[in-house]
């Protein structure tokens, strides 16, 4: 994007959606903290200074894509595009129930916004890079975006993606990967190993950057440099605390796919109340 | 409703008609494009991806990926084709089929050049009969096993305008062509190939040609088959199959699949539910295939047309017992 970011503004709001992030799964009983709380500032920075999306127009042919591979994060992604006007926020408190806009994982046929389901590891990233495909193949000038989870890298798949994406020179896709470092059992390097990350990547022929996925500078001056790597895709490794901004929910294994209490919850809202910036 | 039956005793490998009805498709429907995972020459592409490069995408040796990739193209507003062996695809990205392309019911067309026992000397591991099972498992999906060359190129040409995934399994092997230019094609239909009162022989693919021998042979004994041509296994032609059942009162079905959860456990679904009468059930009795010549392994596993016309003689003797 052309203009200089606001970014006191875009802390502000994250700093927001972490609260609300926690209050709708706690609300729902069920739900991914831990991994939303690690994306949350990249997903701020995409949908509030960075892709060209309307969403007046959801399926407007030439707005930028965006994939959430790790489709369990979607409880930051939903909080976000009901913020920035894809649907009414009142449906954040339907999350996870029965008949719900929002389900358990993302839904492109329900959420408008999702231009892919996503859930299953490893699936995403590959409908991304078709998404990029066609926007090449067409001359389309909008870009994609999508954000893998570190663990999800232990998926195949997403190597199968990684070696097509750059033979095919997709300079139009950039792929977000959030390093929390943790998976749901437990450390990615006790489980299966995924260093050096960020070599693995340029291996493969993507043009790599990495960084501290919490500094929202940061953030957007990586997701603006990527958009200007040509002949090749842009990998961002963004290295994340999984739940951010939560003392006692940071780099918790437990918290990857449980619920707040409620009295947990008003811990964390007390935190992030008093917590200056979402800073790292 | 009934077909016209093609004359003479010509035969084509229905992956030799799928090249040529994609390129046909691809000069009338901008959107079409094809898939292929380093199988340009065994799914009869090469002529695709010379004439039209810039819709042509070659994924490498990664189905998983390649199915992704269609499901992206597809919400893009493309109307890919995706064209490998029946092992590899749906056997080797199952779940980027279900997430990606069923659930949220994208317009992907998934084309196996290679289905069943007649894939031949490759042996088991290449010898998808589990494919068909699979495929009707999953909501949203359309699943064609078309009979000849002919409806072949009925079905491709059908699938551009039907909006929705599809599964289309086809054959490496010449089969015989039994219909003439003038077939058409509809998605859902169960037509009647040849009619007879005293059983019906619901079949598909390679089988079809089977079961209008088996017919013949049965004609001599003095039984009267009615040949239904189930090329859509999902959706069944319910109305067909219940017909069949109320009017002649006996059931073979007939394919080059596991008789577990394909066209076998389809009618019998249908028939338990609505009219029940004796079904027998011809295809390969849970197990894997093996090396060999094409028809010496239809003979061995029993998919010919001397099984199917005693298993219509099993099933009209039931019918008088019962």
């Amino acid at each position: 994007m052309g203009q200089t970011a606001d970014v006191p503004a875009l802390e502000a709001r994250a700093r927001e959606f972490r609260k609300t992030i926690l209050r709708i799964i706690t609300q729902a009983g069920s739900g991914h903290p831990g991994g939303s709380l690690s994306a949350i500032d990249i997903l701020t920075a995409l949908y509030f200074h960075h892709l060209r999306v309307d969403p007046k127009r959801p399926q407007w042919p030439d707005r930028d894509r965006f994939v959430l591979s790790k489709g369990h994060g979607c409880p930051a992604w939903y909080v976000v595009l009901a913020a920035r006007g894809f649907f009414d926020p009142s449906h954040l408190w339907t999350l996870r129930q029965i008949g719900s806009p929002l389900q358990g994982h993302p839904d492109m046929t329900r959420t408008p916004g999702v231009d892919i389901s996503t859930g299953s590891l490893g699936v995403g990233f590959s409908a991304a890079i078709g998404m990029a495909l066609a926007g090449k193949r067409d001359g389309r000038p909008y870009r994609v975006y999508a954000m893998l989870g570190d663990g999800e890298c232990q998926e195949g798949a997403v190597w199968e993606g990684a070696m097509f994406a750059a033979h095919q020179g997709l300079d139009n896709l950039t792929a977000i990967v959030d390093r929390n470092g943790l998976q749901q059992t437990g450390p990615t390097e006790e489980r299966v190993r995924l260093d050096p990350l960020a070599e693995k990547w340029r291996a493969f022929g993507w043009d790599v950057q990495e960084i501290d996925g919490h500094d929202m500078a940061a953030v957007v001056g990586a997701l603006a440099r990527a958009g200007s790597a040509t002949g090749r895709p842009a990998a961002i490794v963004a290295r994340t605390v999984k739940g951010k901004g939560v003392s006692f929910v940071e780099g918790v294994v437990g918290f990857h796919g449980k619920a707040l209490t409620a009295d947990e919850l008003t811990r964390a809202l007390a935190e992030l109340d008093g917590t200056p910036t979402g800073r790292g | 409703m009934t077909v016209r039956r093609a004359a003479g005793s010509r035969s084509r490998a229905t992956r030799d008609a799928y090249g040529d009805a994609l390129l046909d498709a691809a000069r009338r429907e901008p959107r079409v494009m094809a898939l292929t995972g380093d199988l340009r020459d065994s799914t009869r592409l090469e002529a695709f991806a010379e004439t039209f490069p810039d819709r042509f995408v070659e994924c490498g040796i990664a189905e998983q990926n390649m199915a992704g990739i269609a499901a992206g193209l597809a919400t893009c507003g493309k109307i890919p084709f995706v064209s490998s062996f029946a092992a590899f695809a749906p056997g080797r990205c199952y779940d980027q089929i279900r997430v990606l392309i069923a659930q949220p019911r994208l317009n992907v067309k998934l084309v196996s050049t290679h289905g069943g026992l007649t894939v031949g000397e490759d042996g088991m591991s290449a010898q998808a009969v589990e494919d068909l099972a699979m495929m009707r498992a999953l909501a949203n999906m359309t699943v064609i096993v078309p009979a000849d060359a002919t409806e072949t190129a009925a079905v491709i040409d059908a699938l551009v305008d039907h909006d929705g995934p599809a599964y289309v399994r086809l054959g490496r092997s010449a089969v015989p062509v039994l219909f003439d230019a003038g077939y058409r094609f509809a998605v859902g239909t169960a037509p009647v190939v040849r009619d007879g009162g005293d059983v019906t022989v619901a079949a598909c693919g390679i089988m079809v040609a089977e079961a209008l021998e088996a017919a013949r042979v049965l004609a001599a004994e003095g039984l009267e088959a009615r040949v239904l041509n189930c090329a859509t296994l999902k959706p069944l032609d319910e109305a067909a199959v219940v017909a069949a059942a109320r009017e002649t009162g006996a059931i073979v079905t007939a394919e080059e699949h596991t008789v577990l959860g394909g066209l076998g456990g389809a009618v019998c679904e249908v028939v338990a539910a609505s009219h029940p009468v004796p079904v027998e059930r011809v295809g390969v009795r849970d197990r894997f295939g093996e090396s060999g010549a094409p028809r010496a392994l239809q003979e061995a596993y029993g998919l010919t047309a001397a099984e199917i016309a005693a298993a219509a003689r099993r099933a009209i003797s039931r019918k008088r017992r019962a």
